[in-house]
């Protein structure tokens, strides 16, 4: 049984309205049966030093990264740990995480890929529901595993390749790294680790908007018009129904494949999880130095 | 004091546990780390941030009267991970005479067993940490 969503009238105006709910919503609504809150972060210990009560713990790296292959876990990874987490399929999931939800976008984008119907996001995640005083506590909820099913992941819809980013010149790009990476003036975020690019620059003809762009003081997500604003004004969406976004490996990416997807509804946005550390390494990549988007490059 | 031999230890104290018990021996690390003395809390300019860190840290070293290495550290509690980090680094580096602390294991950070708990991604901070101790022995103690 689906849970009713929260009907604010901030997300009411969302292309999408189920798709975020709100610190007090999850606040009434901890301990309904078919809810599951899935905390996603960065620091791999956070869970442990105090969590949402109810909240389990899934990690990026260690459980939905495939173990050897730079890819995702595939249909009967992803039921080992739905099934260890006590997930059924028809359970509705919230997640929420550290650093603004980066991961906890990383994750939903991730669950999507597997087409698990219902799954949200908390708006303003972990450190807007520490701010505003709200419990947390350090028991790990003991869970019945389940046996959830196995569905092989499609990757067609709402995931890119770099074959795809080649053949989408000329449509939309948004990359939501800093400034000074799409510059070209360093590799790596500040004060994040140089994950491998031996080039910087941006993918040519892509839109720099940094991710936080979309996000209020407090972390959660602009309103509407306010999403409206950055997105189909500010970096000419308008219109378009293909776009592809990129960052460093996926994560801050993901952030902003949530905002085009539901909360503006774009139809088709693919999140290019390859991101810069492929991109920026691949031999014979065009690359575009500046703050401007640049042409499309001739290829070879 | 730190010898070599708490660093073998250490490791074979991670060898012998399961990835969850991994996790909570580096979270119990974690809040072990030593405040800031008062002299560099109040004067955060002296500390040197480590880019290689997701998370913001901090680190100071001297050397003291003895010639013994000395480490302090300054990261926020919402990044438990790297405070760990910075911890186990402190237990076997902090107290080390000098030319052992730059000769240190440079490995040490990849033979935690931490690789599949933590992840070589994120591992790859702790050796950012280790690397920033040792550039600024080698600055201080001229040798």
């Amino acid at each position: 049984m689906p849970i009713d969503i929260d009907n604010s009238s901030k997300f009411a105006e969302y292309a999408d309205p189920r798709a975020l709910v709100s610190t007090e919503w999850l606040a009434k609504n901890l301990g309904v049966g078919s809810l599951v809150v899935l905390e996603s972060d960065e620091d791999v210990l956070l869970y442990q030093t105090g969590h949402i009560p109810t909240a389990r713990k899934i990690d990026w790296h260690t459980d939905l990264n495939d173990k050897e292959t730079r890819d995702y876990i595939d249909g009967q990874g992803f039921a080992d740990v739905m099934s260890r987490l006590g997930i059924k399929r028809e359970d509705t999931i919230v997640l929420y995480g550290d650093k603004s939800n980066w991961w906890a976008a990383y994750a939903l984008w991730v669950f999507k890929l597997f087409g698990h119907e219902d799954v949200r996001l908390l708006d303003g995640g972990r450190d807007k529901w520490i701010s505003e005083g709200r419990e947390l506590t350090k028991d790990v909820p003991s869970v019945a595993s389940t046996s959830y099913p196995v569905i092989e992941r499609d990757d067609s819809k709402l995931r890119a390749f770099r074959d795809d980013v080649f053949t989408h010149f000329g449509k939309p790009m948004i990359d939501v790294r800093s400034p000074e990476e799409y510059a070209g003036e360093r590799l790596t975020a500040p004060g994040y680790a140089d994950e491998g690019a031996t080039r910087a620059g941006h993918i040519p003809t892509a839109a720099s908007v940094p991710w936080s762009k979309a996000c209020n003081e407090d972390q959660s997500f602009k309103d509407r018009a306010g999403l409206e604003d950055v997105y189909l004004k500010g970096a000419s969406l308008e219109g378009h129904s293909d776009v592809i976004a990129y960052c460093r490996i996926g994560e801050r990416s993901s952030h902003t494949w949530f905002v085009l997807k539901y909360l503006l509804g774009i139809e088709k946005v693919r999140n290019y999880d390859g991101s810069w550390s492929e991109w920026g390494s691949l031999v014979k990549a065009p690359i575009t130095l500046g703050t401007e988007p640049g042409p499309v490059p001739v290829l070879a | 004091m730190a010898t070599l031999e708490t660093a073998e230890a250490l490791i074979k104290d991670f060898e012998i546990l399961r990835d969850s018990e991994r996790l909570d021996l580096l979270l119990e690390f974690s809040e072990a780390l030593p405040e800031l003395p008062k002299r560099y809390a109040d004067h955060p300019e002296l500390l040197e941030r480590v880019e290689e860190c997701q998370s913001p840290i901090f680190l100071f070293v001297e050397i003291d009267e003895e010639g013994l290495t000395r480490l302090f550290f300054s990261a926020p509690p919402e990044s438990p991970t790297t405070r760990g980090f910075a911890s186990l680094l402190f237990s076997v580096i902090d107290g080390l005479p000098v030319k052992e602390a730059l000769e240190f294991d440079q490995d040490f950070p990849f033979k935690l067993s931490l690789s599949t708990a933590v992840s070589l991604l994120r591992l790859r901070g702790m050796l950012g940490i280790l690397s920033r101790i040792k550039r600024q022995l080698r600055e201080k103690s001229e040798l």
